[in-house]
């Protein structure tokens, strides 16, 4: 064992480089033909990004006219269309590309891999995807057809039918909603069968499914669950699209069809697909709490024991979005139970963490300071979960705000905290530039105030009984100053992002030369060079335990004297 | 940077103390607040609320405060040496004991909910019980009476349940077009109202008063200004609200010209006034409009103005709804309007 060395050499011809970058066509042309998994990442990572402001200024233009009652900001159907293409947005063209690019550029890295396992599925998934994005943006244009401008779709993100029939939404908006959907949803199956034959596949020597790092076992976990979750979505949509074209009557309920079966098929994806968004969180936690507390991750087997036992039990718990349309008193205690029992596999995970955090040198550098927000918020988000789960509860809270706040609490407390904690940890790797850390605490620390603003107001608003989706409120019912509350904190929140995306930006041409391996990690993306070469390494490198670089920084003491 | 843990838990504390603070200024009477339960129904669902915080708000208590002591205990120091921290892979015992401890809870907990889910979904309906129909409409409420034959709509008029004389509400709740959902937070929790699909719920709220709410269930472009007014009345007022119901609509000669406008456009083709032409079920029963305090599923006071203005142009108050622009002349409008407020 002891005649392998790491960091192994990356680069073959580092002369090559500079010189012969060719003109900025040739550059772009290379970026749209690539089929290497760093550039397809990377591009994934872009165009999250891009949408990611699209959505918040979406978001904030809510805000702007909820700030005050009988505000005429926005009208109702513009309101609507924004309430829409926000939640479209952030689910399908912000959460799911952010995660397939952290797949994309980390996975193969971390498995020792030189690229995915099907490189062209790869860049056809991408530009499905990203296609799929702009069909759904198109929609602002041609959403009316022939007949005139501007027509997103209004039906919410949920799109419940029958609101969705051709009676009640005509044009064309709600057919580009159901077509976007499909279309990106190809690239989403596209990419998750990608990684799930990458992880199998493609490991290197001695990288046995045990020492595989946590981020790569929860990427297979959830490319396995999207797997699941995505086609039943894809088929209400060919549904939902045979009904406004064919003549179809699956949600009809004019001609004896159900909303409910479009209620059923809806959440059957959409329940899963929080985890599928919330595990990658998961995984990016994972790598960073360990290296910035210097000790190896908690209970390894259990993270990953808990990471499946959330696939099999989230696919158990859809119908606890349903517990107003009136269901049985027996199945309304039943998904009280599985939804409760989600809770015990990812307490699992929260005391792990804290676990692995007890005994260490915790260094709060951005990345860290990302993922402890992360643990907080996702605590109090787990605990809210466990309020909602109890369904005479969630007949009060179901739909209201106290709704709204919880799941930004998953989506942003711990999604879009880990997601930036991600960039500013991985950044240096993709640039060979660190961003700015002053910047970055203050991009975390307003990130984390307008946050907390914003979202833990929310929940009292719900409590006060303020219904979401609606455009406008009366100005007699105690909402009017909490609301206001909620669109400041929405604002300072809108600066953080600008003050991360200067940073993001700037950062490219004047942050600090990284160096292969700059906060002294210890799995294999490091031993490459910043960026690493198309290859990735030029010998491929063989491991004994689940943190190579340990081994190697630590030869008088590696981890596989220790690993079971 | 030492203090990171510390003042993130104070500024937790604190963000939480002051919006409960102001959650229970900005609570007034009217309100349609879940924290002022006044029926059977919402104080089950507050009282077991009650016992969920405890033991959530306990867990956050004993996690969070674990993390923070982390957090502040194991942070960098200057004095450390410059090795790494000792290497600790896991400890079997300890993570079986924090998979068994919340399996407890959670028994604990599935238990508390399972009886109160048992307790309102499936409470007995007793004989003296009032039976009213609820159809939810773009963007308007239709409620019906079957035993008393009475149709109102947006401003529900039910008993009070209190002491000796138990007379609770059963709704039945239907839709005539797409999803809502039936939300008076303080009578009880809600339920959608879904077309081909009859849910019911109950409410036996103690105290008379007016209780708001609103639809919760995304309906379209109107789905804000599709307001709820639950009027719970003593038995006295509730039997002469029912007898004043149940007559047909006024005949005011002086009115008649109005009458005629009324029912030579296209208004009967949506409206029913008893006792006219007008039965058409599209839109709200207009026979005792001028019993009801708003128009328009709440977007607006019922006024001669407002109603005059509601006809003439619907989208002023509610851009979307689906009553049409009627294209009547001004003195057409006037004279409907006098009839229509001669309809008590």
């Amino acid at each position: 064992m002891s005649d392998y060395s790491l960091p192994v050499s990356a680069v073959i011809d580092p002369g090559t480089a500079a010189s012969e970058r060719g003109t900025f066509l040739e550059r772009l042309h290379e970026w749209v033909v690539t089929v290497d998994h760093k550039r397809l990442g990377i591009l994934y990572i872009l165009y999250s990004t891009l949408f990611l402001l699209v959505a918040g200024a979406e978001a904030l233009f809510i805000r702007l006219q909820l700030a005050y009652p009988h505000s005429h900001i926005l009208s109702a159907r513009v309101f609507n269309r924004f309430f829409t293409m926000h939640g479209t947005t952030m689910v399908f063209l912000v959460g799911m590309p952010f995660l397939f690019g952290f797949a994309n550029y980390i996975v193969p890295l971390q498995i020792g891999a030189r690229d995915m396992a099907f490189p062209r599925l790869n860049a056809f998934s991408f530009w499905l995807t990203a296609f799929g994005g702009l069909l759904l943006y198109y929609s602002f244009l041609g959403g009316a057809g022939l007949y005139g401008m501007g027509n997103a779709p209004d039906v919410g993100w949920f799109a419940y039918a029958p609101l969705t029939a051709k009676s009640f939404s005509p044009g064309h908006a709600t057919d580009y909603w159901a077509l976007a959907l499909i279309v990106s949803g190809f690239g989403t199956l596209g990419t998750a069968i990608n990684i799930v034959a990458t992880v199998i596949s493609m490991r290197c020597k001695g990288m046995t499914l045990m020492r595989m790092p946590l981020f790569t076992w929860l990427l297979l976990v959830v490319s396995m669950l999207t797997l699941v979750t995505i086609t039943p979505l894809t088929a209400a949509q060919f549904m939902l699209l045979i009904d406004r074209y064919l003549g179809g009557h699956f949600f009809d309920t004019q001609a004896g069809g159900s909303s409910l079966v479009w209620i059923h098929f809806f959440w059957i994806f959409g329940h899963p697909e929080v985890y599928v968004l919330v595990l990658p969180a998961f995984a990016i936690a994972n790598e960073i709490i360990p290296v910035f507390c210097r000790k190896a991750i908690f209970g390894y087997p259990a993270m990953v024991a808990a990471s499946v036992a959330i696939m099999f039990v989230s696919l158990s718990v859809w119908a606890h979005h349903m517990f107003t349309v009136g269901m049985t008193s027996v199945s309304n205690a039943f998904f009280t139970l599985s939804t409760m029992l989600v809770g015990v596999p990812t307490g699992i995970k929260i005391f792990n963490w804290i676990a692995t955090l007890w005994g260490g040198r915790i260094r709060f550098t951005t990345p860290m300071l990302f993922c402890i927000g992360f643990l907080f918020q996702f605590l109090i988000a787990g605990l809210t979960g466990i309020m909602l789960s109890v369904s005479p509860w969630d007949w009060q809270l179901h739909n209201s705000y106290f709704v709204i706040a919880h799941f930004h609490y998953v989506l942003v407390g711990a999604i879009v905290f880990c997601i930036f904690g991600g960039l500013y940890y991985w950044y240096p790797k993709a640039t060979g530039h660190l961003m700015s850390e002053t910047l970055g605490k203050w991009h975390f620390w307003l990130f984390a105030i307008g946050f907390h603003i914003t979202f833990d107001t929310m929940h009292f608003l719900g409590l006060l009984g303020m219904p979401r989706s609606i455009y406008t409120y009366q100005p007699d019912r105690g909402w009017n100053f909490l609301n206001l509350v909620v669109s400041v904190g929405g604002l300072i929140q809108g600066i953080a992002v600008l003050l991360f995306a200067y940073n993001f930006i700037v950062s490219y041409w004047r942050g600090e030369v990284a160096g292969d391996d700059p906060w002294d990690a210890w799995t294999l993306e490091w031993a490459t060079s910043s960026p690493p070469p198309p290859y990735n390494f030029e010998v491929l490198p063989e491991v004994h335990s689940r943190r190579p670089l340990w081994d190697a920084k630590h030869p008088d003491d590696p981890d596989w004297e220790y690993e079971s | 940077m030492q203090m990171v843990p510390t003042r993130h838990l104070v500024r937790l504390g604190t963000a939480a103390a002051l919006s409960l603070l102001a959650a229970s200024n900005f609570a007034q009477s009217d309100s349609p607040s879940t924290l002022a339960p006044a029926s059977t129904p919402a104080h089950q669902i507050f009282d077991l609320s009650v016992v969920v915080v405890a033991i959530t708000g306990t867990i956050f208590l004993i996690v969070g405060g674990l993390l923070a002591i982390a957090l502040y205990r194991f942070r960098t120091r200057k004095s450390d040496p410059v090795t790494e921290p000792a290497q600790i892979y896991g400890s079997t015992q300890i993570e079986l004991a924090w998979t068994v401890i919340p399996l407890l809870i959670v028994v604990v907990l599935f238990l508390t909910t399972a009886r109160v889910i048992f307790a309102i979904q499936d409470a007995p309906r007793p004989k003296s019980a009032l039976d009213v129909t609820v159809i939810g409409h773009q963007f308007w409420w239709e409620f019906r009476y079957p035993k008393y034959g009475v149709v109102t709509a947006n401003e529900l008029h039910i008993p009070v349940s209190s002491g000796s004389v138990s007379e609770p509400t059963f709704l039945k709740l239907t839709s005539a077009d797409v999803n809502h959902s039936f939300w008076v937070p303080r009578l009880a929790g809600k339920t959608d109202l879904i077309a081909n699909h009859v849910n019911s719920m109950w409410m036996d709220p103690q105290k008379p008063g007016l209780y708001l709410g609103q639809c919760a269930q995304f309906c379209g472009s109107q789905h804000a200004m599709m307001l709820l007014r639950v009027y719970v009345d003593s038995p006295e007022q509730f039997d002469r609200w029912i007898t004043a119901q149940q007559q047909p609509a006024p005949q005011d000669p002086a009115a008649a010209e109005g009458k005629r406008v009324f029912e030579t456009q296209a208004c009967i083709n949506c409206h029913t006034v008893s006792g006219t032409a007008a039965t058409g079920r599209f839109g709200p029963d207009l026979t005792h409009l001028m019993s009801r305090v708003t128009l328009a599923s709440g977007a607006m006071d019922n006024t001669p103005a407002n109603l005059r203005q509601w006809i003439k142009s619907p989208d002023t108050f509610k851009n979307g709804a689906l009553m049409p622009a009627m294209q009547l002349s001004d003195r057409q409008l006037d004279e409907v309007t006098a009839y229509l407020e001669t309809l008590k």
